[in-house]
C-alpha cells in the first residue's frame, strides 16, 4: 500500500482541503466552505467530550463567545494584537471551563446537560447586557487578523487559515484518541465505575477533555469573529450549543471524520434553505428531527457500517 | 414596604406561569424520563391559536377551547410522530429531538401566524386595584386562580382515580406497571397530552399580561425547566413551589438590582441547584452523581 492505514484520513482530508478549491466557481463557496472548517474544528473539540469521554455540552457555544468576544475586545479597547487575543481568549476559556467543569462534571445525564446549558445562556446574557465592553444586542465590529505585516482578509484568505486549522485540530484529536487518555475517555464512556476501577482518575480526565473542548471551540469563535468582521451575542446563543452538539451527533459521536460531515451538513443546509426564507427554520426544526430518529449513529458510523457489510 | 409587596404581585404573576410549564416537564419526565425542551411551545401556541381564532371572530372562550384541543393535538403527535419511533436511543439524541420539534414549531408558528407581538383582552378589564400601597391586575388574579386550579385539579386526578395511580405507577418503576398490565405507552402518550394543555392554559391564561408572539416559547421553556430543577425534578409539588419561588426571585433581581440580569437568575439558580443540592427543594433522593 502506498499509505500508511493509518494516515488515511489524515491523507484525506488534506486531498478535500487542497482539492476542494478546484470546484469552487466564486468566493461565495470559499466562504462556506470556510465556515464549515471554523465550525468542524469547534465540533472536533466537542466530539472528544461527546463521542469519546460520554458527557455532553448544550452550553459550547458559550466558549464560542468567549473566544469570538476576546478578538473584538482586545483589539478594539486595548490595541492588542488579535493573535495574541486569540490565544488570551483560548486560555480564559480554558479557565473557565475548569473553574465551571470541576463542580458540573460530577453530574450526569440530563443533569450535565442541563448545567452547561445554564452557563451557556448566562455566558450569552452577560455579552448582551455589558453592552459597554461588547455592543450589546447590535454587536461590534472586529479588527483584521494581522499576521507578520500580513493583514488576512477575504474568503480564501480564510479557507485555507481554517481548513489548515482543522487538519492540525484534527491529528491533535486523533492523537489523543490513540493515547492512554483516549482509551481512558473511552473507558469512562463505557462505564465510569469500571474506568475508575481500573484505576483511571475519571474526575481528572474528565475536566480535562472538557478545557480541551473548551479551547477548541474558542479558537474556533476567535476565527469566526474575525472572518466575519463583526460579532453580535447570538455567537454564544442557546440555538448556537445546539447547532454544534447537532453537528456532532449528526456527523457521528466517536467519528473525529464525522465532525467535517456534520459541519458540513448544518453550515451548507441553512444556506440551502434561504431559498425557502419563511419556511427555513420549521425545515431546520424538521430536519434535526428526522435526522435523530433516523440515522441515531450518525452518517459517517452509518455510512462505515454499510460500506464494511458490501466489502465483504 | 409598598414596593415589596408590588414585586411579589408581579413576581407571583409570572411565578405562576412557570410552575405550570415546570409541572408540564414534571410529567413527561415522570412517565418517560424524557426532558422535553418543546414544553415552551406549548405555551406558545396556546396564546397564539387563540389570539387567531379570536381575530377571526370565534367568541374568546371558543377559541380558547379549540387551542387547548389544537396544542393537546400537537403535544400527542410529538409524542407519536417523534419521540417513539425514537425509543430506545441516548437521552441526548431524546433532548435533541425535542429541541427539533421545538424549532419546527416555531418555525412554523412564524408561518402559520406572524412575527408580530398579539395581546388577549383580559377577563376582567385592566382597571388595577389597590391592595396595601401596591397594585395588582385583575388578570394577574386570573392567572394565580388558573394555576391554583390547574394544580388542585391534576392532584385530584392523581390521588382519586385508577388512571392516576397508573401514572404514579408508571413513574415509579415502569417495568414493574407493565407487569401488572399497565399501558405504559398510553400513559406517556397521556402525559405529553396533558404536559401540552396545561402549557396552552399558561399561555392563553398569561397572554393579556406579557403578550405572545412565535418566538416567546424557547425562554419559557428554560425557566419553567429552572422551577422543576428548583424543587426537584420529578416533585409535582416542587415544580409548583420552584416556579412561584423563581418568579419571585426574578421579581426581586429586576426590582432591586438589576433589570437587565433578571433572565441570568433562573440560569444561575439551575447551575447552583445542581451544584449544591442536585435534588432540589423536594426532590426524590436519587441523586445521579458520580
Amino acid at each position: 500500500m502506498l499509505i500508511d492505514r493509518r494516515h488515511l484520513p489524515l491523507t484525506a482530508l488534506a486531498a478535500i482541503v487542497v482539492l476542494a478549491p478546484l470546484l469552487f466557481s466564486s468566493l461565495y463557496y470559499y466562504r462556506i466552505a470556510a465556515l464549515v472548517f471554523i465550525f468542524a474544528l469547534a465540533v472536533v473539540g466537542l466530539n472528544l467530550l461527546m463521542g469519546f469521554a460520554g458527557q455532553v455540552s448544550l452550553g459550547h457555544a458559550g466558549f464560542l463567545g468567549i473566544g469570538a468576544y476576546a478578538v473584538a475586545i482586545g483589539p478594539t479597547y486595548f490595541a492588542a494584537p488579535p493573535w495574541a487575543c486569540l490565544i488570551a481568549g483560548a486560555v480564559l476559556s480554558g479557565a473557565v471551563a475548569f473553574a465551571v467543569g470541576r463542580p458540573i462534571l460530577k453530574l450526569r445525564g440530563h443533569y450535565l446537560a442541563v448545567a452547561t446549558l445554564g452557563f451557556g445562556v448566562l455566558v450569552s446574557i452577560v455579552l448582551t447586557n455589558e453592552a459597554g465592553w461588547t455592543g450589546g444586542p447590535d454587536g461590534m465590529n472586529v479588527p483584521h487578523l494581522v499576521l507578520f505585516d500580513w493583514t488576512v482578509r477575504g474568503s480564501a484568505a480564510w479557507y485555507w487559515i481554517a481548513g489548515v486549522t482543522f487538519i492540525g485540530g484534527f491529528v491533535l484529536a486523533e492523537n489523543l484518541v490513540d493515547s492512554p487518555t483516549g482509551r481512558a475517555l473511552l473507558a469512562i464512556h463505557d462505564s465510569e465505575i469500571a474506568a475508575r476501577m481500573l484505576g483511571v482518575d475519571v474526575a481528572r480526565k474528565k475536566l480535562m477533555v472538557f478545557i480541551i473542548s473548551a479551547v477548541y471551540a474558542s479558537v474556533a469563535g476567535s476565527y469566526l469573529a474575525l472572518f466575519d468582521g463583526h460579532i453580535t451575542p447570538d455567537v454564544a446563543g442557546f440555538l448556537r450549543s445546539i447547532e454544534l452538539v447537532a453537528m456532532v451527533v449528526l456527523g457521528g459521536m466517536g467519528s473525529v471524520f464525522g465532525a467535517l460531515v456534520g459541519a458540513a451538513v448544518l453550515v451548507v443546509l441553512p444556506q440551502a434553505l434561504t431559498v425557502f426564507q419563511d419556511y427555513e427554520q420549521a425545515l431546520l426544526g424538521l430536519l434535526i428531527m428526522v435526522f435523530m430518529i433516523f440515522l441515531r449513529r450518525g452518517i459517517v458510523p452509518t455510512l462505515a457500517t454499510a460500506l464494511a457489510g458490501w466489502r465483504r | 414596604m409598598a414596593e415589596l409587596l408590588q414585586f411579589v404581585f408581579s413576581g407571583l404573576t409570572v411565578g405562576a406561569i412557570y410552575a405550570l410549564v415546570g409541572l408540564g416537564f414534571t410529567l413527561i419526565y415522570n412517565a418517560s424520563d424524557i426532558i422535553n425542551f418543546a414544553q415552551g411551545e406549548f405555551v406558545m401556541l396556546g396564546g397564539m391559536t387563540t389570539v387567531f381564532l379570536a381575530a377571526a371572530g370565534l367568541p374568546l372562550p371558543v377559541a380558547a377551547l379549540i387551542a387547548i384541543a389544537v396544542t393537546t393535538g400537537v403535544g400527542l403527535a410529538l409524542h407519536r410522530l417523534a419521540i417513539e419511533p425514537a425509543r430506545g436511543s441516548s437521552p441526548v439524541a431524546l433532548i435533541m429531538i425535542t429541541i427539533g420539534a421545538s424549532i419546527f414549531l416555531r418555525g412554523s408558528a412564524q408561518i402559520v401566524f406572524d412575527k408580530r407581538f398579539h395581546s388577549l383582552p383580559p377577563l376582567f378589564g385592566n382597571d388595577p386595584i389597590h391592595f396595601g400601597g401596591a397594585t395588582i391586575l385583575p388578570q394577574s388574579l386570573v392567572v394565580l386562580a388558573g394555576a391554583a386550579v390547574i394544580v388542585v385539579l391534576l392532584w385530584l386526578f392523581i390521588e382519586r382515580t385508577v388512571l392516576g395511580k397508573a401514572v404514579v405507577a408508571t413513574a415509579a418503576n415502569r417495568l414493574a406497571a407493565r407487569l401488572i398490565g399497565i399501558n405504559t405507552r398510553r400513559i406517556v402518550d397521556f402525559s405529553f397530552a396533558v404536559s401540552a394543555a396545561i402549557g396552552a392554559v399558561a399561555g392563553i391564561l398569561i397572554a393579556p399580561i406579557t403578550l405572545t408572539s412565535y418566538d416567546v416559547g424557547t425562554l419559557l421553556a428554560l425557566k419553567g425547566f429552572a422551577a422543576a430543577m428548583l424543587g426537584g425534578i420529578g416533585s409535582a409539588g416542587g415544580a409548583v413551589v420552584g416556579g412561584l419561588l423563581l418568579g419571585m426571585i426574578e421579581a426581586f433581581t429586576a426590582g432591586y438590582i438589576s433589570s437587565n440580569y433578571k433572565d441570568a437568575v433562573a440560569f444561575l439558580i439551575i447551575l447552583i441547584v445542581l451544584v449544591a443540592m442536585p435534588q432540589g427543594l423536594f426532590g426524590r433522593a436519587k441523586i445521579e452523581r458520580v
